[in-house]
């Protein structure tokens, strides 16, 4: 199964960042043709992520667009270029409704079907940046077989709830993330946690890291490529989770090898859900 | 296609380029300005004679100023130019690639 755990924005309309941005190994790179670009540099910027795309420099790495809305002059336009460009992804943002999602799958197959891609091979994911998207994270993440993930985008919803970021815990996420990571576990998809705006404070990068951790996100969206590593470091499990893991699995091999319905360890039962943990403990290192 | 009008695209930012373009009834003249002129010009003058002819631009003055770009955005930024100086709003995707 593929790791999401860093998802590194890359301005579409910056070569040097377009060009290099593989070098921090994230898990996904996502060339945005949305906020970071100018509507005068719009034109532009779709032709240099239409060619990066190519790049084999990203052969290893998930390659997503993130399109302008589809009510938007640009939306069509950027949805054009990312699935003739050959994009793994397509990210759609201010997602409030299954409705979207469902008109986005049926233009990504006509454009497919146009340029000679498999029918659904182009994989979509979205973002959440509203109340109305929280409200219906359920039917925006189960709206289509192509839907990958959903990602919850911390600047615009606090608007929407006339709200600001606190800083520590941040109790007034709490409920969106909730939301978000339930929709994405019952729809069987990832989740990504907000992308964390101060670049020059790791501390508190790592701390929202670990809230993203602990409530169960796949990963984060980053917006700068120091965070990538500093993500990575945190979501790797720690040496005495790994020797657990370890034991967790041997055991329950010994078990199954034994015709033992449920094994105990230091204890206490390993049962599925446990084994199944040990496995995801075990998956992240791999990842790493 | 035709460029009917000045019109310039890209940076002088490293990694970019900044390409201008103008009309010219006679001939298509390309200059190339780099840095590096004497390690990529020929290699810099090939990729915007090819994207030129994919997009069937024969005519018009095309003037390169080079900061380091590699061959994909050397391609990115000339379509933008020649897109923008026709005046074309309608993208044949074909000759993009």
């Amino acid at each position: 199964m593929k790791s999401r755990r860093s998802m590194l924005f890359v301005p579409g309309d910056n070569p040097a960042m377009l060009s290099t941005a593989f070098v921090y190994k994230p898990d996904s790179v996502m060339f945005d043709l949305e906020d970071a670009v100018s509507p005068r540099e719009k034109d532009s910027a779709r032709l240099l992520v239409f060619h990066a795309l190519a790049l084999p420099a990203y052969r290893d790495i998930e390659r997503v667009v993130r399109i302008n809305r589809l009510d938007s002059e640009y939306g069509l336009k950027d949805l054009e270029a990312a699935v003739r460009g050959g994009a793994d992804v397509v990210r759609l943002p201010k997602t409030d409704s299954a409705g979207e999602i469902q008109e986005l799958e049926s233009h990504v197959a006509r454009l497919e079907k146009e340029c000679g891609r498999p029918v659904g091979e182009t994989r979509l994911i979205a973002a959440i940046e509203s109340a109305s998207g929280v409200v219906n994270a359920v039917t925006i993440a189960t709206a289509s077989p192509r839907m990958i993930a959903i990602a919850l985008a911390g600047f615009d919803y606090l608007v929407s709830m006339q709200t600001r970021r606190s800083g520590g815990s941040e109790p007034e996420l709490f409920y969106a993330r909730a939301s978000v990571l339930h929709a994405a576990r019952m729809a069987g998809i990832d989740a990504f946690d907000v992308a964390y705006g101060d670049v020059n404070d790791d501390e508190g990068f790592l701390r929202e890291v670990e809230i993203a951790k602990q409530l169960g996100f796949n990963g984060k969206s980053l917006i700068h490529p120091r965070q990538v590593d500093l993500l990575h470091r945190a979501y790797a499990p720690t040496q005495k989770e790994l020797e657990y893991a370890k034991r967790v699995i041997a055991a329950a091999g010994y078990a199954q090898r034994n015709g033992q319905g449920v094994v105990s360890l230091d204890g206490k039962m390993i049962d599925p859900p446990v084994i199944k943990e040990a496995e995801l403990v075990l998956g992240r290192v791999y990842a790493s | 296609m035709r460029i009917i009008k000045q019109a310039v695209a890209g940076t002088l930012e490293s990694s970019d380029l900044l390409v201008k373009v103008e009309p010219n009834d006679s001939v298509l003249d390309i200059v190339v300005r780099s840095e590096v002129i004497k390690q990529f010009g020929k290699q810099i003058r090939r990729v915007v004679a090819e994207t030129l002819a994919r997009m069937d631009v024969d005519q018009g003055t095309v003037v390169i100023e080079d900061k380091g770009a590699l061959d994909y955005a050397i391609r990115a930024r000339v379509q933008a130019a020649v897109l923008r100086g026709s005046g074309s709003d309608e993208l044949n995707w074909g000759q993009m690639s």
